[in-house]
């Protein structure tokens, strides 16, 4: 399932500045990503995994240039990200969309579902306000939501309806490439299923790429073509799935693959 | 054998609204030395089955049957200082939050010595020797007996909480998804070290978990709960590889598993209503199981 890739990201370093010391006087930084390289085939699943603190939410919101990079390059379809004028930039991102683990944070509980899915139209400009609304319902449609639910408030939903919701506000924009970063972490396991079935389901429809990033193996075997494994800011380890749980090479990889809970009693 | 702990129609209600059953007739047993889990969706009522034996519910809720014996003791008939003392020697418990449950103005060598004054009434030097031990036994080095919670690791402060709650030696862990908020290589790494403990101190250990690879690595026996009741009760062996209940099916059912083998199949809740509820195995089961 080899194709070009959609998004390369090519040495991406990015260091953040930490207070340190016993009052916070002090400063320092660190690398929080460390010349990072990936390749995103178009129309398949690249999963990033990692411990907290590896550096995955900031590779996430680098390649979707939310944050400046200190050096290195994004190619979505072959265009350099950072030489794209702001208008162009603007444009691009109807095309590179997220889906993030807490849906409620990132949902303004003030605004009703229907407007929240609507905002990414409106702000891209496209269509008017009947086929916005008419979008935006098939989309909630799709996700497995209804229409009457157009009118509620996030507060209202439960944490996988919420996601759905997330879902159907990065989907409506039809992307090519969607950033998921931790979607299925707060869910229960009945939960999950449904939804990485649903992400699946969509991705075969709307010829989707995913960046999906995880810190559970086994949610990553199950939904990634590709891996990359990420340790303190650096990439150890990437390549096919199948591969690399079943011969990793690297031992920070062989640690994270041991350490999968259930695998002991699985093989026995 | 007296088992070491025995739960018999456990049923807690909110005061407010005391038809609404949020732990249902809920009876299960742990034998000295194992381990039982007990798995279930968020709001099954894992926790609130946990507090209830600890004599800890909440004021707005009310247990308002069944029995809860330890080591052929009632509890439930007990007064509170009697509870408390109880806790703090013989049942140890641990909970999903390091960060919440240790004092951060207080060194962690401190916290770890506070049950070991309070219950077995050590001092000075013998203290600091216990507590050294404690720290070593969890892996920790005992010179970070000064430091204070906020300048270790996650999975060096549970390690700090699993010290203070096995300090007495207690015949009963009870640990309320220890290890969910840790990352995967520090979770093995404290499963390990409380397999471990229980076995060295032939102490029992009531897990509750929502992660059936959790189930897996650590369970005897399992209680599966939903909606306040279990559904499910039986060894590890027969819960995970031959399930009874149609709730457990399906839900083991939306496990992804390490393979990638298996496809994965959400669960249709409509489905289930209809399934007649075949009963929970017998809480005699895992007493006729050789202990
Ligand atoms: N805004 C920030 N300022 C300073 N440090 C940060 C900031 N965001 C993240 N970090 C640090 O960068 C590292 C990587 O964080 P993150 O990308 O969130 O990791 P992950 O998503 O893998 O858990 C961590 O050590 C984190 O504490
Ligand atoms: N003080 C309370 N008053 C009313 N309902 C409560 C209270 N505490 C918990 N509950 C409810 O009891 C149910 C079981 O909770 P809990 O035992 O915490 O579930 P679990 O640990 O399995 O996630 C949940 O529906 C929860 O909302
Ligand atoms: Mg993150
Ligand atoms: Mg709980």
């Amino acid at each position: 399932m080899m194709t070009s890739p959609i998004l390369t990201a090519r040495n991406l370093v990015k260091t953040y500045t930490q207070r340190s010391g016993k009052f916070g006087l002090g400063s320092h930084s660190f690398r929080a990503l460390d010349e990072v390289s990936i390749s995103l085939s178009a129309g398949s699943t690249l999963a990033v995994v990692g411990e907290s603190g590896s550096g995955k939410s900031t590779l996430a919101r680098c390649l979707l240039q939310l944050l400046p990079l200190d050096s290195g390059e994004v190619l979505f379809e072959g265009r350099n990200l950072a030489t794209l004028s702001s208008a162009a930039l603007r444009q691009e991102r109807r095309n590179l969309q997220m889906v993030f683990q807490d849906p409620f944070a990132s949902l303004n509980p003030r605004m009703k579902i229907g407007e929240i899915v609507a905002e990414g139209l409106l702000i891209h400009g496209m269509g008017n306000a009947d086929e916005r609304r008419e979008r935006v319902l098939q989309m909630l449609k799709r996700v497995g939501l209804q229409e009457a639910d157009m009118q509620k408030y996030p507060h209202q939903f439960s944490g996988g309806q919420r996601q759905r919701i997330g879902i159907a506000r990065a989907l409506v924009l039809q992307p090519k490439v969607v950033v998921c970063d931790e979607p299925v972490s707060a869910l229960d396991v009945s939960i999950q299923a449904q939804i990485l079935l649903l992400l699946k389901d969509l991705q075969q429809e709307m010829a989707l790429s995913y960046v999906f990033i995880s810190h559970d193996l086994r949610v990553v075997r199950h939904i990634a073509d590709e891996v990359v494994v990420m340790h303190q800011g650096k990439v150890v380890e990437q390549g096919a799935v199948e591969a690399i749980y079943a011969a990793p090479q690297h031992a920070y990889t062989q640690n994270l693959l041991n350490s999968i809970p259930g695998r002991r009693a699985a093989a026995a | 054998m007296t088992p070491l702990l025995q739960v018999d129609g456990l049923t807690v209600v909110p005061r407010a609204a005391p038809e609404r059953c949020l732990v249902s007739d809920v009876s299960f047993t742990l034998q000295p030395g194992k381990t039982t889990c007990v798995v279930g969706e968020s709001g099954s009522g894992k926790s609130l089955t946990a507090l209830a034996v600890m004599g800890l519910l909440s004021r707005q809720l009310q247990r308002t049957q069944g029995s809860i014996r330890f080591q052929g003791q009632e509890l439930t008939t007990l007064d509170a200082e009697a509870m408390r003392r109880i806790r703090g020697r013989s049942i140890g418990m641990i909970f999903q939050e390091p960060m919440t449950s240790l004092n951060p103005v207080l060194t962690i060598g401190h916290q770890i010595g506070e049950p070991l004054s309070v219950h077995l009434g050590l001092r000075g030097r013998a203290l600091q020797a216990r507590v050294a031990g404690l720290l070593q036994q969890v892996g920790i080095p005992p010179e970070r007996a000064n430091s204070y919670p906020d300048e270790l690791s996650g999975g060096q402060r549970q390690r700090v909480m699993i010290a203070m709650s096995i300090a007495c030696e207690p015949a009963m862990l009870i640990a309320d998804e220890p290890t969910t908020a840790l990352d995967v290589t520090v979770q093995a790494q404290i499963l390990r070290l409380l397999d471990e403990l229980k076995t060295r101190m032939n102490m029992g250990m009531l897990f509750i978990t929502h992660d059936f690879g959790v189930v897996a690595d650590i369970a005897d026996d399992v209680v599966v709960m939903f909606r306040g009741e279990v559904v499910e009760y039986g060894s590890v062996d027969q819960v995970l590889n031959r399930p009874q209940h149609p709730y457990t099916k399906a839900l083991l059912a939306c496990v992804p598993d390490a393979d990638g083998k298996k496809p994965l199949l959400p669960i249709d809740y409509a489905w289930l209503e209809q399934q007649p509820a075949t009963t929970a195995a017998s809480p005699q089961h895992s007493m006729s199981e050789p202990a």
